[in-house]
């Protein structure tokens, strides 16, 4: 019986071994080579991470946000990455606890950044404004943190607030099929555009 | 119709399959009882956890480093391996700081095809156990395995993996881009004032290991955050599309299982039984994490609503969606944090796994742990009618009933002693991130997670340190392998057994009487083993929440 059982489990060595060998050549290698090749072909600029070039030089990912803290651009997501918020190369959350004392301070810390730069404005702040994302990386910030955020855009370019809200309004994707996801914003596109305004206005 | 004569797949892939077994010396003819084909899966299983170990402790002397990660640490290695072998994907390591490319396409993406494709070999073997008529024969485990990674995974894999890369999941050969800032950054890091002025993005082969991770009930991220991440799940349409994905094979298992007993109504029965646990959950889960957070609004943002860990263009309700799929489905992946859930949130995806992973459950496995309670279930009712149980024409004796508790009663052991076991140890304590009964939330979370091969986590917890990678590589493997040879014993037994007609005391299992039973049964297991624990973690922290 022993010597049985020690047969039927050395029998099956050889064909896991081959197999196994087999199926990382298929799987491992030529699965992802063959999507590459396909990706490259098919989608060249979403396959090599959606990079932005302006004036002939790279600017940033579309799908990876970026840190903002100047008053006259719209402000990020906070982003809880270390060392540095929007560490593209460490992705990564809070988990912070729903009861944990950091996050209270955190978000009342966040508030009161928001309320600094835009003094006299004690509208209640957008809650997507106040968290940090699940990546720490989201490019995105919903169309009402926007808006909360055109007053103090428009007046520290010293533009009129109707060009500032129409602005975010021409940059507010839809959900797709109108029911999956959440309306928002791309932060980056959003103040790349504006800085391009401002140059044209100027010249 | 057998796949591999199926017309235009079976052209093209026909002769790769014919190739392997021919270099492999297989014959996918040659029968196997229940005792060889449970040694073929565990030899299988023994030398893939070998190699992935392996792979990753010599990564630093592989080619296609594009990175120059050196080696993975033994704990580490040892506690990946076992996780992707058991199809539970736990990662204890963030993928773009740990991960050489070649270790992420030759070791895990190979895994992610052959750990989900074990999973419905052996659920396979299991029908072919429930129909069989007084035979040995479960079939070939090389012939299923290589049938159902050609056939099913890969054309699955690559029409999902053009579609994410549509959407701007990442698929090329480069380590890295580095693009610049708009805005300088200056931040403190240890003390010294620092400043940079660009962002260096990880690329690589994302999008064909994202496509299998969802499709196999891996779970296994190629970034560290998992699909919460813009270059792994970017828009909602590719949201739609996983967390479609997640489900689709698991539910199709039920199907496969109706043609393959013929009687379709069988496999309808364990499909509508599993929808009806899982959608009142889901809801319950939205509702939680759209009431959300009472100190948000109280500190002055415009909602509660729990945004915290959760990506703006998913919102609350897809990433409540997707927390409860995922954990239904013992795949784990998540596309926003758990750890920030709301506590009832945060209840709903540890709950789901703590069912055992049977509603939904992982591809094959999820249902071959439902025929498990199936078997119980079919049990308890003849005891109440005083008839020797039955299901499909095979009798229920002692030796299937043993093997079916054997197999549903080690995953809650296997969950609730290493949980006391992380508590009760200042090793197991010092990896807990939040204060307090959340605190305990992570634990019960991980070993819910480990020891039903979900693979999502509470991710505050440091998982990284001897005691979780050892402790908890230690219970995936039992946990996978304590299930799946009781269920081909549970195979050959039945097989070997007369076929007898339904009679008049037969109870009928396509029924809503019997889909009520079930239910029943695997919510009053799961319930009277989980519900202390879960009072002393989400209960309390929930209660606490409105004191805030």
């Amino acid at each position: 019986m022993r010597v049985g059982l020690m047969n039927i489990v050395w029998k099956q060595f050889r064909p896991a071994l081959l197999l196994l060998v087999a199926m990382t050549v298929v799987t491992g290698g030529l699965y992802p080579a063959l999507i590459t090749a396909a990706a490259q072909a098919l989608f060249p600029f979403r396959a090599n991470g959606s990079l932005l070039v302006k004036d002939g030089k790279a600017a940033g990912s579309e799908l990876i946000g970026q840190p903002f803290s100047d008053p006259a651009r719209f402000w990020s997501r906070p982003s809880a990455t270390t060392p540095f918020p929007y560490n593209a190369g460490s992705s990564s959350g809070s988990n912070l606890g729903p009861t944990n004392p950091a996050l209270f301070n955190a978000v009342k810390a966040r508030v009161e950044a928001l309320r600094k730069a835009d003094r006299g404005n004690d509208a209640p702040v957008p809650v997507d404004l106040v968290t940090a994302s699940g990546s720490g990386l989201d490019p995105h910030i919903s169309p009402e943190a926007g808006f909360y955020q055109a007053p103090r855009v428009a007046r520290v370019r010293r533009v009129p607030l109707e060009d500032v809200r129409r602005l975010i309004e021409r940059h507010i994707e839809r959900p797709a099929l109108g029911f999956l996801g959440e309306p928002r914003v791309n932060v980056l596109l959003l103040n790349l555009e504006l800085d391009e305004l401002a140059r044209k206005s100027f010249n | 119709m057998n796949l591999h004569e199926a017309p235009v797949l079976g052209r093209v892939l026909g002769p790769l399959e014919r190739f392997l077994y021919k270099v492999c010396g297989i014959d996918p003819a040659e029968p196997m009882d229940w005792r060889e084909y449970a040694a073929a899966v565990l030899v299988f299983k023994f030398l893939s956890v070998l190699v992935v170990y392996v792979v990753q402790r010599l990564q630093g002397h592989l080619p296609l480093n594009l990175q120059g990660f050196g080696a993975v640490g033994g704990h580490l290695a040892f506690n990946t391996a076992a996780s992707f072998v058991t199809n539970t994907n736990w990662q204890s390591y963030g993928g773009e700081t740990t991960m050489a490319t070649l270790t992420q396409m030759f070791a895990l993406t190979v895994q992610n095809f052959v750990s989900a494709v074990s999973g419905i070999a052996v659920l396979a073997a299991l029908i072919r156990g429930l129909r069989g008529r007084e035979t040995a024969d479960l079939g070939n485990f090389w012939a299923d395995l290589t049938r159902g990674t050609l056939y099913v995974m890969l054309p699955l894999s690559t029409v999902l993996a053009l579609a994410l890369v549509s959407q701007g999941v990442v698929q090329n050969f480069k380590a890295t881009a580095t693009v610049p800032l708009v805005e300088t950054l200056s931040y403190e890091d240890q003390g010294k004032r620092q400043t940079t002025q660009e962002q260096i993005i990880p690329l690589g082969p994302a999008a064909s290991q994202v496509a299998i991770k969802q499709l196999g009930t891996n779970g296994g991220g190629y970034y560290n955050v998992n699909s919460a991440h813009p270059l792994e799940n970017p828009t909602p349409l590719s949201n739609f599309l996983e967390s479609w994905a997640i489900l689709a094979l698991a539910a199709a298992c039920c199907t496969m299982f109706g043609v393959m007993v013929k009687d379709r109504r069988q496999g309808w029965a364990l499909l509508i039984a599993m929808t009806l646990v899982l959608v009142p959950l889901m809801l319950f889960c939205i509702h939680a994490e759209a009431r959300g957070n009472p100190a948000l609004a109280r500190l002055g943002a415009a909602s509660a609503a729990n945004m915290e860990g959760k990506e703006a263009r998913f919102g609350v309700a897809d990433s409540a969606i997707w927390a409860t799929v995922t954990t239904a489905a013992s795949n784990g992946s998540v596309n926003s944090m758990h750890d920030s859930f709301t506590p009832l949130g945060g209840l709903v995806p540890m709950f789901l796994m703590q069912l055992g992973e049977v509603v939904f459950g992982g591809v094959g496995s999820g249902l071959y742990g439902m025929l498990l309670f199936v078997i119980v279930a079919v049990f308890v009712a003849g005891l109440m009618v005083g008839r020797t149980p039955e299901y499909l024409g095979k009798k229920i004796d002692p030796f299937e009933m043993k093997m079916a508790s054997f197999a549903v009663l080690v995953p809650p052991f296997l969950v609730l002693v290493p949980t006391a076991l992380a508590v009760v140890t200042a090793a197991g304590k010092a990896s807990l991130a939040n204060p307090g009964a959340h605190g305990f939330s992570e634990a019960l979370y991980a070993f819910s997670s480990m020891g039903n091969n979900n693979g999502s986590a509470f991710a505050g917890l440091n998982a990284n340190v001897p005691f979780y990678d050892i402790v908890g590589g230690v219970v995936m493997l039992v946990s996978r392998f304590w299930v799946m040879v009781p269920v081909l014993a549970l195979a050959g037994s039945l097989g070997k057994k007369k076929l007898i007609p339904a009679g008049e005391g037969t109870l009928p299992t396509h029924t809503p009487l019997f889909i009520c039973l079930l239910i029943g049964v695997v919510l009053i297991v799961g319930a009277l083993t989980f519900v202390p624990a879960l009072a002393l973690g989400p209960v309390v922290e929930h209660l606490m929440m409105g004191g805030y």
